[in-house]
């Protein structure tokens, strides 16, 4: 379980935010600017909070009162960046492994599976300017995983793709998740995407949570919010 | 034509740009990484000699090392030894001379890394040092060897600051430059010419040849040739 609770000030707004991620998938839903990269970067510990805990299973990975802040490379938090960061200068397999810190048995089997289940094997050896828009997400995905994160958190993972390869990795996101059973914190602005992968909303307008989302409430009526922490 | 100042000029030339490249990634990766309190200020001075006449800078480096001068009494009083007038003097004046081509290159290439990429790698596991090797280094590659270049052929042709700290002894601290103005001076134009040939050929097939490596090295990606 993840528990989230910070304050950041912005240039425009303050994020003033608290939430808690079971083992399913929280979407953080809102306008472009609304502070949903900035929520994400704070659990990777890749930007500090003002203020706040962000806790996961009782391991604090940070605190402004106990002045506690864990650096990213050991929170163990998966990140799939918006537009997937591949390193540009190593191939499909050289991604996957980057993140890997025994090269066992164990990780070995892990990355066969990886491979399987996201349907990369024809890919290993290829350069990531040769990779389709929806390949380089199934690589990102496979990498983020492959370093075995406790946490994982997507930015926008489909707004780079066409609808039926969106559709596509919807379902194996879902079916991912089902598997690893970790907290997924998926930010996106798409509606219908947010509807078709989140288990808990939370809307955000100008750095705070709001109960229905100015923009189409219609569309969310029939949704769960997510409890406050 | 004595052969002496071109293996002078290449081996101060090669000995400066180790030093140039240390000091222009580390000064370059630090500016990027850290802010502190008189930043502007430290860049400034970084750039000086670039925009100051070499003469300038090796007075300063005159009076820096010189037998009065705090280096110059630091080395003499705990090492029993001087730079000035030494081929070390002459390395020392390429090496200021040529800093600020490495660090603006190393700087701008530092720049052009995607900082997600850097990021994805942290979160992936990896501490500050495995971030610079295995990303920032590798990316910023080819704007690195074209400091390196550019370094290297700023050292080569270092005469101002060099005659002022090395001096001009033929068969010890006599470089290519030096060679051909005391040539000239002498009227003795063929000579100078047949230097003038030398440094020009070597600069451009060095520039020539990593134009070619760099093409074949990089064939597979996007990266085109250094110059």
């Amino acid at each position: 379980m993840l528990q989230v609770m910070m304050k950041k000030q912005l240039a425009d707004f303050t994020i003033d935010i608290q939430f808690t991620v079971e083992n399913n998938i929280l979407v953080l839903l809102g306008p472009s600017g609304a502070g949903k990269t900035t929520i994400l970067r704070a659990i990777a510990g890749l930007l500090r909070p003002d203020t706040g805990t962000i806790i996961h299973n009782e391991r604090v990975l940070f605190s402004s009162t106990a002045r506690t802040f864990v650096p990213p490379q050991f929170r163990h938090v998966g990140y799939m960046f918006q537009e997937f960061a591949l390193f540009p200068h190593m191939n499909v397999r050289k991604n996957i492994w980057y993140g890997v810190k025994q090269n066992d048995n164990k990780a070995k089997e892990l990355y066969e599976r990886l491979l399987g289940l996201l349907h990369i094997e024809h890919l290993t050896t290829r350069f990531i300017n040769r990779l389709s828009g929806g390949e380089k997400q199934r690589v990102a995905l496979a990498r983020a995983l492959m370093a075995e994160p406790a946490i994982l958190l997507l930015d926008e993972p489909l707004s780079a793709l066409d609808s039926d390869t969106r559709l596509e990795l919807q379902a194996e996101l879902k079916k991912i998740q089902g598997i690893w059973k970790i907290p997924f914190v998926l930010v996106t602005h798409d509606i219908a995407e947010a509807k078709a992968l989140g288990d808990q909303f939370l809307f955000l307008e100008k750095g705070r949570q709001v109960a229905r989302p100015a923009f189409r409430p219609s569309e969310f009526c029939q949704c769960q919010s997510i409890e406050l922490a | 034509m004595e052969w002496q100042p071109v293996l002078l000029s290449l081996k101060v030339a090669l000995s400066s740009l180790i030093f140039v490249f240390i000091f222009g990634v580390a000064a370059a990766y630090s500016m990027r990484s850290f802010e502190f309190p008189g930043k502007s200020a430290l860049e400034a001075l970084f750039a000086l000699p670039l925009v100051l006449p070499p003469v300038v800078t090796g007075f300063v480096l005159l009076v820096l090392i010189g037998k009065q001068g705090p280096i110059g009494q630091f080395l003499s009083e705990s090492l029993h030894t001087q730079i000035i007038f030494t081929p070390y003097a002459a390395v020392l004046a390429a090496t200021v001379v040529a800093f600020p081509l490495m660090y603006h290159s190393a700087k701008a290439a530092f720049e052009g890394v995607d900082s997600n990429l850097e990021d994805a790698a942290r979160t992936l596991g990896s501490g500050s040092w495995r971030v610079f090797w295995t990303i920032t280094m590798p990316l910023s590659w080819s704007g690195l060897v074209a400091g390196l270049v550019l370094s290297f052929a700023r050292a080569l042709g270092e005469f101002g600051a060099t005659i002022m700290v090395a001096g001009n002894i033929p068969g010890k601290t006599q470089t290519i430059p030096l060679a051909i103005y005391f040539a000239a001076e002498a009227n003795d134009l063929t000579l100078a010419g047949a230097y003038v040939l030398m440094i020009s050929g070597i600069t451009f097939f060095l520039i020539f040849g990593l134009n070619i490596w760099s093409k074949k090295r990089c064939g597979k990606s996007s990266v085109k040739g250094v110059f």
